[in-house]
C-alpha cells in the first residue's frame, strides 16, 4: 500500500519543526516512531501534505530522573523504556505497559510520547500516566507550556496539543516511599489493541492506607478514562479484600465501552472490574515490597 | 530526494519519493529481494531488516528515514559463501516449510543472539513476537535459534 504524495521535511531543531508546523497548520504531521501514522498514511486514513520528521533533532531521546520526577524526551523509543534499568526498579507500571504494546520489532521504533500524542483510546501509555499523574511538555513556537494528563485528551484521537506544538516531554513524579503500581492488559494476541486494560498506581501512608490512588482505564471509552469515583472511594481507606471489591466495581461503572470485534459492552465493563481488582492487588503488592 | 544508505556494508544511493517505503526500496529500487513483504499493514515481520542494528517492519518506515543510516537484511547474514550459525540452524532444525517469514524471523533472531547470547525458550519466543509464521512452525524455529545460540557461543562465526 502506497501513501499518498507529501514533502518531507527533516529539521534539525524543535524551533525549526515548531515553525514548520505553524507554516502548515492542519496540512502538518509530526512523525516520531511513525508505528500508528505510516500504517493510517497506507490505507489513506491520513493523507498529510507535509511531513515533519522530529528523528533528526538531537537531544529528545533521553530517559532519566531529574528534580523529583521521570522525565521522558520526544524520541525515547517504547524498546528505550523496557531496558531502562530505572524504569523497571522505580516505575514497573511503565515497564508493564511497555512490554505489551504491539511487539518488540514496533517497540524499536514506537516512542512514549508519540503514544500519548496520538490520542488513541486503545493506547497503552495513556491509562497509565493517568494513574501516574504525569505531566506533559507540549513544546510550540513560543516556547513550552505544561499539561496535565489528566486534561490532555479530548475525544478519540484527539488532545489539547496545538497544530503547531509536539509532545516533546512527559513528567511522572517520582514515586515516594510504599508505593506501587501495575499494568495488566487482556489482548486477542501479541500486538493487538486491548480488549481492556486497567492501570493502577498506589502510595500506601504508613498506617497502610492508601495515600494516593491513581487508576486509568486502556480502550474502554471515547478517551482514556481515569477512574475517579474508583480512586476517591479508596483515598484514605485500608486497602483490603472488601475494599478492593467495591473499588473495581465503581471503576467498571465508569468504563464507557463500545461493542466491538473485541466483545459486547457488558464483557468489557466486566473485564475491567476483573482487571483493576487485579491490578490493585498487584500494585499494593509491589507497595508492600514485593515484585 | 537523494537518500544514501549503507546496505550489508556498501553504501548506496537512490533518488526517491519521500513516500517510497524503505522495503520497496531495498527491494524494487536495489534490487534486495530477500526481504519479504507479507502483511504490509505492520502485524507479520516478514519485511524485517536491521536499521542501525535494531529490528524493524521496513514497511512501516520511509526511505528518507533511513538517509545516512546502516541497514542489514537477509543478504547480509552470509559470508562469504558460508551460512551464518543462525542460518545452519534453520537448515539443521527444519525452521521453515515455505520460508514465507523466513527473512524476518532470521533478522529478528540475529539481533536477538547479539543481545542475548544464552537465551532461554521463553525469551527467543518472546523475541519473535512480532513474526508470523502461518505454517506455524514455531517449535523449529525455536530449535534453530537454540541451535544458533549453541553454535555462536562456541565461537562459530
Amino acid at each position: 500500500m502506497i501513501p499518498a504524495a507529501f514533502d518531507y521535511h527533516a529539521p534539525s531543531s524543535l524551533a525549526e519543526a515548531t515553525a514548520l508546523l505553524a507554516r502548515h497548520g492542519e496540512d502538518a504531521k509530526v512523525l516520531s516512531g511513525g508505528q500508528s501514522l505510516i500504517p493510517m498514511m497506507k490505507l489513506r486514513l491520513a493523507s498529510p501534505r507535509h511531513l515533519v520528521d522530529i528523528n533528526r533533532i538531537p537531544g529528545l531521546a533521553y530517559i532519566r530522573e531529574a528534580d523529583g520526577s521521570l522525565r521522558i524526551g520526544a524520541l525515547a523509543r517504547e524498546a528505550d523504556l523496557e531496558e531502562s534499568d530505572l524504569v523497571r526498579t522505580r516505575y514497573p507500571i511503565l515497564l508493564d505497559a511497555s512490554r505489551v504494546i504491539a511487539d518488540p520489532l514496533v517497540r524499536n521504533l514506537a516512542t512514549v510520547c508519540g503514544n500519548l500524542a496520538h490520542g488513541d483510546p486503545a493506547n497503552d501509555h495513556p491509562a497509565a500516566m493517568l494513574a501516574l499523574g504525569a505531566e506533559l511538555v507540549a513544546t510550540g513556537p513560543k516556547g513550552e507550556r505544561r499539561i496535565a494528563v489528566g486534561s490532555f485528551f479530548t475525544g478519540p484521537f484527539a488532545t489539547t496539543l496545538a497544530r503547531d506544538e509536539i509532545l516533546t516531554e512527559v513528567r511522572v513524579p517520582a514515586p515516594p516511599p510504599r508505593s506501587g503500581g501495575a499494568y495488566l492488559k487482556l489482548e486477542r494476541k501479541v500486538g493487538d489493541f486491548a480488549t481492556a486494560a486497567v492501570a493502577v498506581q498506589v502510595t500506601l501512608g504508613l498506617g497502610g492506607e492508601c495515600e494516593r490512588v491513581g487508576i486509568g482505564l486502556t480502550n474502554v471509552g471515547p478517551t482514556p478514562i481515569a477512574a475517579r469515583k474508583a480512586e476517591a472511594f479508596l483515598k484514605g481507606k485500608r486497602p483490603d479484600e472488601a475494599a478492593v471489591k467495591q473499588a473495581a466495581q465503581l471503576a467498571a461503572e465508569e468504563a464507557r465501552p463500545a461493542a466491538d470485534l473485541r466483545g459486547p459492552t457488558e464483557y468489557k465493563r466486566d473485564l475491567v472490574r476483573v482487571l483493576t481488582a487485579r491490578a490493585l492487588r498487584k500494585a499494593l503488592e509491589r507497595a508492600r515490597g514485593g515484585r | 530526494m537523494r537518500v544514501g544508505v549503507t546496505v550489508n556494508g556498501e553504501k548506496r544511493e537512490a533518488d526517491v519519493e519521500p513516500r517510497l517505503l524503505l522495503v520497496h526500496l531495498l527491494r524494487e529500487v536495489f534490487r534486495l529481494t530477500g526481504t519479504h513483504i507479507g502483511c504490509d499493514t505492520t502485524h507479520c515481520g516478514a519485511c524485517t531488516v536491521l536499521l542501525e542494528g535494531r529490528p524493524v517492519k521496513s514497511c512501516t518506515v520511509f526511505a528518507v528515514q533511513a538517509d545516512g543510516k546502516e541497514l542489514m537484511t537477509v543478504e547480509g547474514l552470509e559470508q562469504d559463501g558460508k551460512l551464518h550459525p543462525l542460518q545452519e540452524g534453520f537448515w539443521q532444525e527444519h525452521g521453515l516449510q515455505c520460508g514465507y517469514c523466513t527473512p524476518g524471523m532470521l533478522m529478528t533472531g540475529y539481533a536477538f543472539l547479539r543481545k542475548h547470547p544464552k537465551p532461554t525458550e521463553d525469551e527467543i519466543r518472546w523475541a519473535i513476537s512480532g513474526n508470523l509464521c502461518r505454517c506455524t512452525g514455531y517449535v523449529n524455529i525455536v530449535k534453530a535459534v537454540q541451535y544458533a545460540a549453541a553454535k555462536l557461543s562456541q565461537g562459530g562465526a
